[in-house]
């Protein structure tokens, strides 16, 4: 998706290094990003590139020991309901039904400071249109440990949109899914994207997912946690499975898998491997 | 916004369209597949007592359950009667059943019973009304956690038998002296039990609350302390446990009833049976308990143990 140049980003990533207490390298080294409105950003690296830990800085979970976030030109200081994060499991709350654990931030102050039967009535509207929309209406009153791992996935989702946040962070959620799974959720996250505005930014360890869901894939290279390559995809919005078997799509996952082994240091390991046999 | 259309995927044909493989390759053609006739069909192995983690039926359960109560139970009648010991060291099961009979219709055995228990529970709940916020907080916040958890650690390898001159001497020798004791023998094991429940929440359902834009107060209201319920009550069962073996203990101190206190006195005019009888007595109140808190935990929290 091209971002005209007049808009500001709504993400805005200056500089950003993260070093953790007695670690060697730096997690995130001198990273520059900037991610325009309604973007859907998805990040790929070797384990280690900071992907995670880029993904957790823009939700407020971790601070970056220097550098500048922006938010919408706002310096982010924490968590915030403009920004709402999907995990990859163990985030839905137990003790409350499907339905419950979607309607979760009306029993929060943030989400409810004014009041009026309208707002409230508007609410059981968006929370009935998300069951709709993930398919979980016959689930509404189940236990989180009832549902399918693929279920409990779109009651996350669900539930990280029912706050209308302008930002969805997603961190590996379809990591633990099978394949077939995660293929429906391709497309049930490409539609929401169209339908909710948001913008997303998606981690993955997975390059098909990447590729097929974002229109930027930003890959990250370890020791320390950097920016390597941004690619921009071809494919316009219009998506269907197919397309992964398109030649373009084979030829960029090549490309992009073949950078992650050089980053990451395990292309070295396989030539290593070969003399040893040889 | 509040219409939206329901989500259709649109998997139908995807795999229609497949470009051709190249000719070179073989294709991969499906292979029907076909048992063989001839192969032999082993039987099903059936879950034996050695099985290991698979369930075993319900009948079974109890079967092994009684077996396991019962045996020790006909060892002992056996031992009283044949091994050759004093009656007088070694009473026979039937000899401290007429015991307990008789202790109960005579010499207030419920009274002793309900003493002790009134000093089991207060201090128990004494106790827990102060280790479950204390454990809360310190099971939340690493700052409250670098303040006292040291502090409870070192208390709490501190033998709580060796209070009990002190607390003759600050609280005296009434019921108050017997709560305490109990009191000091749970409290410092149940707080640190408490926070670790607390610090077994998983991140993710913190953080996700985090992002939520939930605040301090409703992390821990709302989050926290829902999600670790479940093993705070098996805290307290426990801790509950501790609290009867600290109870004899507390009869020490200068008591004229209660079990432990029957228990003590049995000793000194060598009355065998009684003491058996007490410690029988004292199990079963602790067996009743742990089944009360174990139901209480499967009512309380249905969504455990669910099976989609």
């Amino acid at each position: 998706m091209n971002i005209p140049i007049t808009t500001p980003p709504k993400i805005s990533i200056r500089g950003l290094t993260k070093q953790f207490d007695g670690a060697p390298t730096h997690a995130l080294d001198n990273v520059d990003l900037s991610i325009g409105a309604n973007e859907f950003v998805t990040f790929v690296g070797a384990s280690g590139c900071g992907k995670s830990t880029l993904l957790r800085t823009i939700g407020g979970l971790e601070v970056q020991t220097a550098g500048e976030l922006l938010v919408d030109n706002r310096p982010v200081t924490g968590p915030g309901i403009d920004r709402a994060m999907v995990f990859q499991h163990y985030s839905l709350y137990p003790w409350m039904t499907v339905c419950q654990n979607i309607k979760f931030c009306r029993q929060l102050a943030a989400h409810t400071q004014d009041r009026s039967s309208s707002d409230v009535e508007a609410a059981e509207g968006r929370a009935d249109a998300l069951l709709r929309l993930m398919g979980l209406e016959a689930s509404a009153g189940a236990w989180p440990n009832q549902l399918s791992g693929g279920m409990q996935q779109r009651v996350a989702i669900a539930r990280a949109l029912m706050g209308r946040p302008d930002i969805v962070l997603m961190d590996e959620p379809f990591g633990a899914l099978d394949a077939q799974t995660r293929e429906v959720m391709h497309d049930l996250i490409r539609y929401v994207h169209r339908l909710e505005k948001a913008t997303i930014v998606f981690v993955t360890h997975d390059v098909e997912e990447a590729l097929y869901l974002g229109s930027r894939v930003v890959l990250m290279a370890p020791r320390p946690g950097r920016i390597d390559t941004i690619y921009e995809v071809p494919f316009g919005d219009q998506r269907t499975q197919d397309l992964k078997f398109a030649p373009e799509f084979v030829r960029l996952k090549r490309d992009i898998l073949e950078r992650i082994r050089e980053t990451s240091g395990m292309k070295t390991d396989l030539e290593q491997l070969q003399r040893l046999r040889g | 916004m509040s219409q939206l259309p329901p989500f259709a995927p649109s998997l139908a044909g995807s795999t229609a369209a497949l470009p051709k493989a190249p000719a070179s390759a073989a294709p991969a053609v499906p292979v029907p597949a076909t048992v063989p006739a001839t192969a032999p069909t082993p039987k099903p192995r059936r879950n034996g007592f050695w099985t290991v983690r698979t369930g075993i039926s319900r009948r079974a359960y109890w079967g092994l359950a009684l077996t396991g109560l019962i045996t020790p139970l006909l060892m002992w009648a056996a031992l009283a009667a044949w091994g050759g010991m004093e009656p007088t060291f070694m009473p026979s099961p039937t000899a401290v059943l007429a015991k307990t009979w008789d202790w109960a219709l005579e010499n207030n055995l419920l009274e002793d019973m309900g003493i002790s228990v009134y000093r089991v529970v207060a201090g128990f709940v004494l106790s827990a009304v102060i280790a479950l916020p204390l454990g809360l907080l310190i099971g939340s916040f690493r700052s409250v956690q670098a303040l006292l958890e040291p502090l409870t650690d070192l208390i709490r390898y501190m033998p709580a038998v060796a209070f009990i001159p002190l607390v003759m001497l600050w609280v005296g020798i009434d019921e108050g002296s017997k709560i305490a004791i109990i009191f000091i023998g749970t409290f410092f094991q149940m707080v640190l039990m408490v926070a670790e429940d607390v610090r077994r929440v998983p991140a993710a359902q913190v953080e996700a609350a985090q992002t939520m834009g939930a605040n301090r107060r409703e992390l821990v209201e709302k989050v926290i302390l829902p999600s670790a319920k479940p093993a705070l009550l098996d805290t307290l069962r426990i801790t509950m446990g501790w609290a009867w073996t600290y109870l004899v203990v507390a009869e020490l101190v200068a008591a004229n009833s209660g079990l432990g206190y029957a228990i003590l006195r049995a000793q000194r005019f060598l009355q065998t049976d009684t003491i058996f009888a007490g410690i029988i007595v004292i199990g079963l109140i602790g067996l009743v308990t742990d089944q009360l808190f174990r139901w209480a935990h499967r009512r309380a929290f249905p969504w455990l143990n669910l099976k989609g």
